[in-house]
């Protein structure tokens, strides 16, 4: 099968497992010239289809980056998400002030997926005095985010912290997180936060 | 919901409580009394003069639809059933041989909501006739009754009375009805052969079935679906939802976090 072909079957499949079946296809590919129509495919509102275009994306990985970017739909929040998910897969720090712009979007999905990718960056890509400061930034925004209205978005904020955790330079940063963890952990509302910022808060005290 | 709901209800946002109650008791504007029984229960205003009101509101004869329904009655049991007190329970058992369906269905999950027993023979009465009765309204997009709000509402307030009642429903031409019923029965009998039914369900052709699966295994908080619901084919916030609920029922049998609450939250995790 050539390139030309499997888009092809993108742009005729006639239901949704055709789609979803051409996609996959194109994802497998792993080049980086399905990247247009990938991106195309996280519009379609198909979640199928969208978790295998978001899995070629990842795997094509730095060079969807710059595309991503500059697609981002500001129109349709589904689209929005599902770019936002693929980004914060890859993890490419290029994307840190869209993801932080994208942790207080007015979609929820959209922060709850940027939340969870702004604990995972590469911090390694960046250089160790931009680091630091980057990581502040994140810290502060995901600080903000562990209060947001929606269970899932505090969720998603606390699985973002415990990866940042992991990740900083510096020590010091690690006490906010664990005094917030410990507070949705005895004050939250939802039994099924109390639980995760219970998890997040032993696998932190465990590694240290 | 009206064609017009979500407008009026971004206007009635700014409503105060006050504002709210004297809306729903007044008589003279349909529409604003409509709005307001929606939103005392929107906001879950807990107040003695509110409850009053909605349950007055469950009797009105006003507001009706062409079709010849109750509008006010269907926003009234709705609230009801998120307000939280049991004084709503007798008008709202009333309700549910209201001769508007989606009174009826409302007041089902109303009811459900509440989690009073007095409700059973009431919803029990509506499985009259059994699966033989339970057939399309000509004309209309539903059955006579609201077969999936009743064996809802039925598994969740216990009732071991309707396990013989609710069994034949497993075969309902219907799907929803047909997961309504093992999902009922798998929470009035612990029996994993109908909580296993649900998990074939998630695995349904069609997306809107295994999103109705989705929120059935959640309600039910069934175990063993979590690998099933992390890999259906559906909106990752519908699955999150989903474990959630299972997550909630496993976390309330146990005292400290387990290896299944740790493997429900890691596949949670995956789908942010």
């Amino acid at each position: 099968m050539t390139l030309d072909s499997l888009l092809a079957d993108v742009d005729h499949a006639d239901s949704a497992v055709g789609l979803l079946m051409a996609v996959r296809s194109l994802a497998q590919t792993g080049d980086p010239h399905a990247i247009p129509k990938l991106i195309e495919v996280l519009g379609f509102n198909n979640p199928g289809a969208a978790v295998a275009a978001v899995q070629g994306l990842v795997t094509i990985g730095e060079p969807a980056v710059a595309p991503l970017l500059e697609h981002l739909d500001g129109y349709n929040y589904g689209a929005r998400a599902w770019a936002i998910r693929a980004l914060a897969e890859i993890g490419d720090p290029r994307a840190l002030d869209i993801l932080l712009s994208a942790a207080a979007d007015f979609a929820l999905s959209v922060r709850r997926a940027a939340a969870r990718g702004l604990g995972t960056l590469q911090w390694q890509a960046l250089e160790p005095s931009e680091r630091v400061l980057a990581q502040k930034r994140v810290l502060e925004r995901l600080l903000e985010t562990s209060q947001d209205p929606e269970w899932v978005v505090r969720y998603a904020a606390i699985v973002g912290l415990e990866s940042l955790a992991r990740g900083l330079d510096d020590p010091e940063l690690r006490d906010p997180i664990k005094q917030c963890l410990q507070q949705l952990r005895q004050s939250d509302a939802e039994v099924a936060i109390r639980g995760r910022s219970q998890l997040a808060h032993h696998q932190l005290m465990t590694t240290d | 919901m009206q064609p017009s709901e979500t407008e009026v209800a971004i206007a009635a946002e700014s409503w105060t409580t006050e504002q709210a109650i004297a809306n729903l008791q007044q008589t003279d504007d349909p529409s604003t009394r409509y709005y307001a029984a929606w939103w005392l229960g929107r906001f879950r205003v807990r107040d003695d003069r509110s409850l009053e009101a909605l349950i007055e509101a469950l009797g009105d004869t006003i507001d009706r639809s062409p079709g010849g329904g109750y509008p006010l009655r269907r926003n009234a049991a709705k609230a009801l059933g998120k307000l939280g007190d049991l004084r709503a329970v007798p008008a709202l058992i009333d309700s549910l041989t209201c001769a508007d369906y989606y009174v009826r269905e409302s007041a089902a999950q109303a009811l459900e909501a509440l989690g009073d027993s007095r409700a059973i023979p009431g919803l029990l009465a509506l499985l009259d006739g059994g699966v033989e009765a339970a057939v399309r309204v000509p004309g209309k997009p539903h059955l006579v009754q609201p077969y999936d709000a009743i064996l809802e509402a039925l598994g969740a307030l216990k009732a071991t009375e309707a396990i013989e009642p609710v069994h034949p429903f497993l075969e309902h031409e219907v799907a929803r009805v047909r997961f309504a019923a093992a999902r009922a029965l798998y929470q009035l009998t612990g029996d994993e052969q109908y909580g296993d039914r649900l998990i074939t369900a998630l695995r349904s052709p069609e997306l809107q079935l295994r999103r109705a699966a989705l929120m059935d295994v959640g309600a039910i908080g069934y175990l063993k679906a979590v690998t099933p619901v992390a890999e259906t084919l559906a909106e990752n916030s519908l699955k999150l939802i989903a474990l959630k609920g299972i997550l909630e029922h496993h976390l309330a049998q146990i005292d400290d976090l387990d290896e299944a609450a740790i493997e429900i939250m890691t596949q949670m995790d995956k789908l942010l």
